[in-house]
């Protein structure tokens, strides 16, 4: 169907259709009412509304010493993790479709094995296990960040090689009609166009890294969830208040990322540059699936 | 590096996975649940309706699991006094699928939205044209084809909530993740078969769904 089901599935409304419709309209929204209504009187018996709770976020210091550093550290660590799966995408998307066994099994075990570890497991693995092999600390940061490469490098590997496959086969046959090597077509014809078709792929994989960075807390990395909501909650007492302010950061963030994203994908489909119907596994379509949290 | 001979250890790691199951287990159900009323929600008459159904996936679609899971514990439980159960372990499992659930039911919502976009128009149409009203319409027609397309996409969103179910570790449930770290802090001189174990057992059990699933969705995929 096309991007407009809703207005297939029914008909116009008619006469009764349509007192049928505001009769559930005003059902549904008392029922909604009701419940936020409910929420609000579990919230005032706990005197979660107390002006005190919500006091501090109207003042710049907690914003300046608490909430903008979380903010900032989330942020960085979503950045550096970014560049670094790139990376990773790429090497391991172009070592799976390598002509030579050995290079393109151990790809795709790798890539496969990352995907399948909870992202939780691997960062324990980094920060509490390898300093045993180490004999070194590993800086919260740094298990974040390696945690996070790991797994979406194999998420945006497996998105890259089915960007590499859908590019037409002209392209590369036009590459060896001139007498390029398979490793020129593979870096001058086919990563470059795959990779501008990816773009969307890529930034909406930042909203997940945005909030996979989340898990930081657990292992004692200063980020938003830790900064704005452990921190100021403990400060304060206010933990609801605090959990729903930085939930409206976490959003607010996404669903810009979300946007970007859109804006992208229409933009490579006006001048052609979209993949065509993508070969091999389950194309990686724009935030269709958890990828984790 | 007898880790795994010590029976303590073994049990550790037994209960760890249980409660991963059990996790993936109710949380599916729920969001699955959760996720087909959101879906028939976003794409009904009523405007009051799809509001609610498209602000429900965009805010907790857009909020980390974590944070969620987290507010389940403190908010709900500590600072509201929600209590599901008296043990304490219960009453984490269930603040657990709480935050899984309604999580997971964004992404279920989109993948089942997904499917009914791949339902050929002519078919509501067709439906419509015999008179058919809108809930028939979407549970007669439309949903029973837009299931065949859902396999796949619900596949990784199930896979996915397996994973993220370890992230109930942090509000004091100890699964796979949370016993990993407690074996890794008390026997360092094997931390690497313990990470292999582990880790090795979500692939054995994940990899071969994610295929099974994939095989589902060709076979059961309209060739259109």
């Amino acid at each position: 169907m096309s991007a407009n089901t809703d207005a297939v599935l029914y008909d116009h409304p008619g006469p009764r259709a349509k007192v049928r419709n505001t009769a559930l309209t005003i059902v549904f929204g008392i029922g909604l009412l009701l419940v936020l209504w409910w929420i609000y009187r579990k919230f005032d018996a706990k005197g979660q509304w107390a002006g005190p709770l919500w006091h501090p976020f109207v003042e710049g210091s907690t914003w300046t010493s608490y909430i903008l550093p979380g903010l900032w550290s989330t942020v960085s660590a979503a950045a550096v993790a970014m560049v670094f799966s790139l990376i990773f995408g790429i090497v391991f998307a172009v070592g799976r479709l390598s002509d030579h066994r050995w290079l393109s099994v151990p790809s795709g075990v790798v890539v496969e094995f990352f995907r399948a570890v909870p992202l939780l497991l691997m960062m324990f693995f980094i920060f509490f296990g390898i300093p045993f092999l180490t004999e070194e600390p590993m800086p919260p940061f740094w298990a974040v960040v390696l945690g996070l490469t790991f797994y979406n490098g194999s998420v945006l590997a497996e998105a890259f090689r089915a960007g590499i496959r859908a590019v037409p086969t002209g392209q590369s046959e036009a590459g060896y009609a001139i007498g390029m090597r398979k490793n020129q077509v593979m870096r001058e014809i086919l990563i470059p166009q795959a990779a501008r078709a990816m773009l969307p792929v890529i930034v909406s994989q930042l909203v997940v890294l945005v909030k996979d960075t989340a898990l930081g807390y657990i292992i004692g990395y200063t980020e938003l969830l830790q900064d704005g909501v452990n921190t100021v909650g403990a400060n304060f007492g206010n933990v609801v208040a605090a959990a729903i302010v930085a939930a409206i950061i976490y959003i607010i963030l996404n669903a810009s990322l979300t946007f970007f994203a859109g804006v992208l994908e229409r933009r490579t489909r006006r001048s052609g540059r979209a993949p065509r119907a993508s070969a091999g596994p389950a194309p990686a379509t724009v935030n269709a699936t958890p990828e984790t949290l | 590096m007898d880790v795994f001979t010590d029976s303590a250890n073994i049990d550790t790691y037994v209960t760890g996975f249980l409660w991963i199951l059990k996790l993936t287990a109710a949380g599916a159900v729920g969001a699955l649940v959760l996720g087909v009323l959101l879906a028939a929600m976003r794409v009904s008459p009523v405007p009051v309706l799809r509001g609610f159904g498209t602000a429900w996936v965009n805010i907790f679609r857009n909020t980390p699991l974590t944070l969620i899971v987290f507010f389940c514990y403190f908010g709900l439980y500590s600072a509201l006094g929600f209590e599901l159960s008296d043990d304490i372990d219960t009453n984490n499992y269930w603040l657990g699928v709480v935050g899984l659930s309604v999580y997971t039911a964004a992404f279920v919502c989109e993948a089942i939205r997904s499917g009914i976009n791949t339902v050929p128009v002519g078919q509501a149409e067709a439906a419509r044209a015999i008179g058919m009203s809108f809930l028939q319409t979407l549970t007669l027609i439309v949903l029973p084809q837009a299931a065949r397309a859902v396999v796949a996409p619900l596949g990784s969103t199930f896979i996915a909530l397996a994973k993220n179910a370890t992230i109930v570790g942090t509000i004091g449930l100890m699964e796979s993740s949370t016993a990993m770290k407690d074996l890794i802090n008390a026997n360092g001189d094997a931390v690497i078969p313990i990470f292999l174990v582990f880790a090795g057992t979500f692939a054995i059990v994940l990899i071969p769904t994610g295929y099974l699933f994939g095989w589902l969705a060709n076979r059961l995929a309209v060739k259109r």
